[in-house]
């Protein structure tokens, strides 16, 4: 098993050298000229010039890269064009904001998600199931940034019962701490700016899960119905178990496997949501930071911020495959090696 | 008695009509007895015994008849009660040991399941009486074995984890669904064997579903035939191999090779195919196959009638009314299925080899386009 | 229900998934073809859905065409200005309201089915071919070729294709050629992942092999007898893929990084009365409205196609 997890990480780390070639293509190749854009469009060839020098970007390419590869090992992800400031501190600023929330969207999504499949799969065909597998169509249509505004309209422009912008009212922001802002308030026992924070995440976490529900829903039902209709749940109800027992512990059990692996998978696609949904509700995360900075050529910041997701996305599916083996003792116990 | 099927009817709705897949079917099993139901697939016998144990697959139902298990109605018990005898005085196990078992628990943990479903003991004496299980089922150092994964197991070794479970809380029904047509010859001697040896050993009745007469005649006390979800023959199983009396029967007995047969002959086979089910033929199911189809038997659907001791369902027994017909008759009809039989293989014999050059040129027409288009 | 129907009818050969997989005799390749668009017929048209779902597809396209070709139809101009009628609530005059500049949003609505399906189906034919070339070579040559190219096609699926996508946009510059573009590039793995997969297993086939044995070329092997069987796959991919790409595209243009003004693109006009939110809420009721049903109605179309063409998922 370790030997398996160490095999893994190995794998990985070519996976990521190309990540970086790639964004390094996108952005030095591909792109034009930062100067411009950051120096204004009116600045004298000169300046350009000994700025371009002052960032390296007269170097040859490969040089260029050697350089970034070289800094990014020993942590140094370059400075941004505009603040100063290193890449890294810039992100390390925003990145709990995003966690956060990316967080408690996949939970929520996969409780709902696999709870709604569930249903749909036990009530086949009959009402529950239609509804379930409505919002899950519904749920995949939505462009992310309408059912955030959608969300918005509703609960803060007509109800007004929750805020539409920022993680926490201004006078309860908690400083120093972690930067999870959970943590920081249970840590100080400070239940009033707790109780601010949650819910200034609500509707943040609708929006951002709603799209991942709807994929773990028709998912966990589709899995579902396939282990329902298997031998082995026959035999379970040949012995006399409950309805629950066969669902849950023989049906829902099975069926997790293909599950997990898709809650994986939505985890990365929840970070690439995350900027449309950070944008929508002015979330202080990496999410909008990235569109900020690539809207104005901030190449270094945007390296940092694709190669930070990229190593999570990564890291994530090793999760997976790990949680996937552990829940599968057939991968545990070789009958299947390397899949 | 034991279990008491009577007139069960077990339909299931499709998009186009009614699928009756057991039509009337009625036979008793004993405690301590090994009975039989015999048939092709889609007989209605798997059909017959998940409705015994309350286990249809939806939108199957039970719409017709009675069950009668200990003198209790099944029909009646609420799903509760049913699930208390499900596993516990009635038990089961299915064809395809390979994946009748569930791949992500121990074998082990799901025998206990099955005993702490319904008694109440610690789990570290379930796991004891699970080992004696294993061991009783005839498997190598239960100790250790208790603790493996189903997939690190061989299927014969399945197969006996399986019936280990059944055997979990000493039913006294084991419902035997084709327990060995998944498994290998050698392997098959071996289960049927211990379920006999079980039988012995613990008086547990047993009601073995099959498609296979080999299996019915080294394991089954008495025989039940199906045919198109209806009892077509009922004997003792020395009677029924001894002296088929349904056509059906008697067509499936002779078309089995034996060593001594004449080998210029081709081997007997029943003719055209188990009908749809939406499109039953009218009057007796098995006319259109028949040898020994009169017209009655086009219009009229047979009944069951008794005939010395056993049942059979045709009319070479019996009168329109569903009388049954003398000695004499039905020894005469014997010999008539019989000679019907014989005359339909050398008929057989000879339209096969007349069709066998038309497929042959069919074949070389094929060829020959085939040749073309892919130049 | 399917449990209990497979049972009874045991002794038929069980309609599988066999089709999708490829189990047909050689030279059955043409007839697949044509079979295979027979099955994605009869699968739109046996689904309520689906059947919808064309219907309106067709009818965005009509409308495309005649606000592009007629525009004269229009009761007013999507694009003029007239900041007398600024953020007018839905009316009789103006269906949907009017914009910040005083410009009809039903008329902007309408037409901007134009750019929508046009980026929907231009970026799906830019992965399609890439992914599809790539796939192909490599599921059929293997070896070398395919660890390559599906390395490089892991890599892309490591960073959030909306993420890619802006940084290609931000590199390429705004413009809606540029946005079919980065869509188009960013779902390439996806559809090579599928011809692969699909390749793998139908070039173990016997057909296969009696085509090399005949001596057909490669190219011709995988033209004449691999794709057409990767064919139903395609099918279903790149419908539900065109949904993606129209998600992709107003997410793009909702970050301002699609169209020019003042051409009427759904999420550019979404992301500009952003601002007005809470006073004109039909500014993005509408657009948002229109993304959501043109999306809904590619996927419902995909599912029906699927159904249409794999016997076994219709039963999911």
């Amino acid at each position: 098993m370790l030997k398996y997890i160490l095999k893994r990480i190995l794998m990985v780390i070519p996976v990521l050298l190309g990540v970086t070639v790639i964004i390094f293509m996108i952005t030095r190749v591909l792109a034009s000229d930062p100067a411009p854009v950051v120096l204004g469009e009116h600045a004298t060839p000169e300046a350009m010039e000994a700025w371009r020098a002052d960032n390296g970007l007269d170097d040859p390419l490969w040089l260029q890269y050697v350089n970034f590869i070289a800094g990014a090992v020993q942590g140094d992800l370059g400075t941004s064009y505009y603040t100063h400031q290193p890449v890294t501190q810039e992100i390390a600023a925003r990145f709990p904001a995003t966690a956060e929330l990316a967080v408690c969207a996949i939970i929520v999504a996969s409780l709902l998600g696999v709870a709604l499949g569930v249903l749909a799969a036990v009530r086949r065909n009959k009402l529950a199931d239609n509804v379930s597998m409505v919002v899950a169509l519904v749920g995949v249509s939505m462009p992310i940034f309408w059912s955030g505004i959608l969300l918005i309209l509703l609960f803060s422009g007509i109800l007004h019962v929750l805020p539409s912008s920022g993680r926490v009212s201004p006078l309860l922001q908690p400083t120093g701490g972690t930067g999870f802002f959970i943590l920081d308030t249970i840590m100080r026992g400070d239940w009033t700016a707790l109780g601010d924070v949650l819910v200034h995440l609500i509707l943040p976490t609708l929006a951002l899960s709603l799209y991942s529900m709807a994929i773990i829903t028709r998912m966990t039902r589709s899995s579902m119905i396939e282990t329902l209709s298997a031998d082995y749940i026959r035999t379970a109800r040949a012995k006399g178990l409950s309805k629950g027992a066969v669902n849950i512990k023989h049906a829902l059990r099975n069926a997790m496997l293909p599950i997990s692996t898709v809650i994986g998978l939505q985890f990365g696609s929840l970070l690439g949501g995350a900027l449309l949904t950070e944008t929508v509700f002015a979330w202080p995360g990496i999410g909008k930071f990235a569109v900020d900075c690539v809207l104005k050529s901030d190449f270094p910041v945007v390296q940092g911020i694709v190669l930070l997701v990229a190593v999570i996305f990564v890291i994530m599916n090793l999760v997976v495959d790990i949680v996937y083996a552990y829940l599968d003792p057939r991968i545990k116990y070789g009958a299947k090696e390397e899949g | 008695m034991l279990l008491s099927v009577k007139n069960l009817s077990t339909e299931f709705p499709v998009k186009k009509g009614i699928v009756r897949a057991v039509e009337d079917v009625s036979f008793d099993v004993d405690a301590g007895e090994i009975l039989a139901i015999v048939g092709e697939s889609g007989s209605g016998k798997s059909v017959t015994s998940l409705s015994v144990m309350g286990l249809l697959a939806e939108p199957g139902r039970v719409a017709a008849g009675s069950m009668e298990f200990e003198g209790r109605d099944l029909a009646t018990l609420s799903e509760k009660d049913y699930r208390e005898l499900r596993g516990n005085d009635m038990a089961m196990i299915f064809q395809e040991p390979m994946t009748s078992l569930n791949p992500v628990y121990r074998v082990g943990k799901q025998i206990v399941e099955a005993i702490r479903t319904h008694e109440k003991v610690s789990k570290k004496e379930a796991r004891e009486r699970a080992i004696d299980l294993l061991r009783k089922v005839g498997i190598p150092s239960p100790e250790k074995r208790i603790d493996d994964y189903p997939h690190q197991m061989s299927g014969g070794m399945r197969q006996r984890v399986m019936i280990a479970m059944a055997l979990a809380c000493n039913p006294k029904l084991l419902i035997a669904d084709e327990p060995t047509t998944a498994l290998d010859v050698t392997i098959q001697a071996q289960i049927l064997d211990l379920l006999r040896r079980l039988r012995d050993d613990t008086g547990m009745a047993v009601l073995l579903i099959t498609h296979d007469l080999g299996v019915v005649s080294e394991t089954a006390d008495r025989v039940v035939v199906m045919y198109c979800g209806q009892v077509v023959e009922e004997a003792e199983v020395r009677a029924l191999f001894d002296h088929p009396m349904h056509p059906y029967t008697l067509g499936l007995l002779k078309s089995i090779p034996r060593l001594e047969d004449d080998d210029t002959k081709r081997l007997y086979m029943i003719k055209g195919m188990v009908p749809n089910p939406l499109e039953m033929p009218p009057g007796c199911h098995f006319s259109d196959r028949c040898d020994s189809c009169m017209d009655i038997c086009r219009t009229q659907m047979p009944k069951l009638v008794d005939a010395g001791g056993r049942k059979v369902r045709c009319f070479l027994y019996e009168d329109a009314d569903g009388h049954v017909k003398s000695d004499a008759a039905i020894a005469e009809a014997e010999a008539e299925a019989v000679a019907d039989a014989e005359a339909a293989r050398e008929v057989e014999t000879a339209e096969a080899l007349l069709a066998g050059e038309e497929i042959r040129e069919a074949e070389l027409e094929e060829l020959g386009k085939d040749e073309e288009g892919i130049r | 229900m399917s449990m209990a129907k497979n049972k009874l009818l045991a002794t038929e050969p069980a309609p599988s998934g066999e089709a999708l997989l490829g189990g047909k005799p050689a030279g059955a390749s043409k007839e697949r073809r044509v079979s295979v668009w027979k099955d994605v017929l009869a699968g739109i048209v046996s689904n309520k859905a689906a059947l919808a779902s064309a219907i309106f597809i067709l009818l965005l396209a009509a409308i495309a065409l005649v606000t592009k070709f007629f525009p004269q139809v229009l009761p007013y101009d999507p694009y003029a200005q007239n900041l007398s009628e600024s953020l007018l609530g839905p009316s009789a005059q103006h269906w949907f309201g009017t914009d910040i500049q005083g410009r009809d949003i039903f008329c902007r609505v309408l037409v901007g089915t134009q750019i929508t399906l046009t980026v929907g189906l231009a970026a799906v034919a830019i992965s399609l071919f890439a992914g599809v070339l790539l796939g192909s070579v490599a599921g059929y040559k293997g070896g070398k070729w395919d660890t390559v190219i599906m390395r490089v096609m892991d890599m892309m699926l490591s960073i959030p294709s909306i993420l890619l996508a802006i940084a290609i946009m931000a590199a390429l510059g705004p413009g809606i050629e540029k946005a079919v573009v980065a869509i188009g590039l960013v779902a390439i793995p996806e559809y090579a992942r599928i011809v692969r997969s699909e390749i793998l297993s139908i070039k173990e086939n016997d057909y296969v092999a009696a085509a090399r044995v005949i001596g057909d070329s490669n190219a011709k092997i995988v033209f004449k007898h691999v794709l057409p069987n990767v064919l139903p796959s395609i099918i279903v991919r790149a419908t539900l893929g065109i949904s993606t790409a129209i998600l992709d595209a107003a997410a793009l243009g909702f970050l301002g990084l699609g169209v020019q003004p003042p051409a009427a693109e759904w999420g550019d006009m979404l992301g500009r009365g952003r601002n007005e939110l809470f006073r004109a809420p039909w500014l993005m009721i509408f657009p948002g409205l229109a993304i959501t049903l043109t999306v809904l109605a590619f996927n419902l179309l995909g599912d029906g196609i699927r159904d249409g063409l794999d016997p076994k998922a219709r039963k999911r």
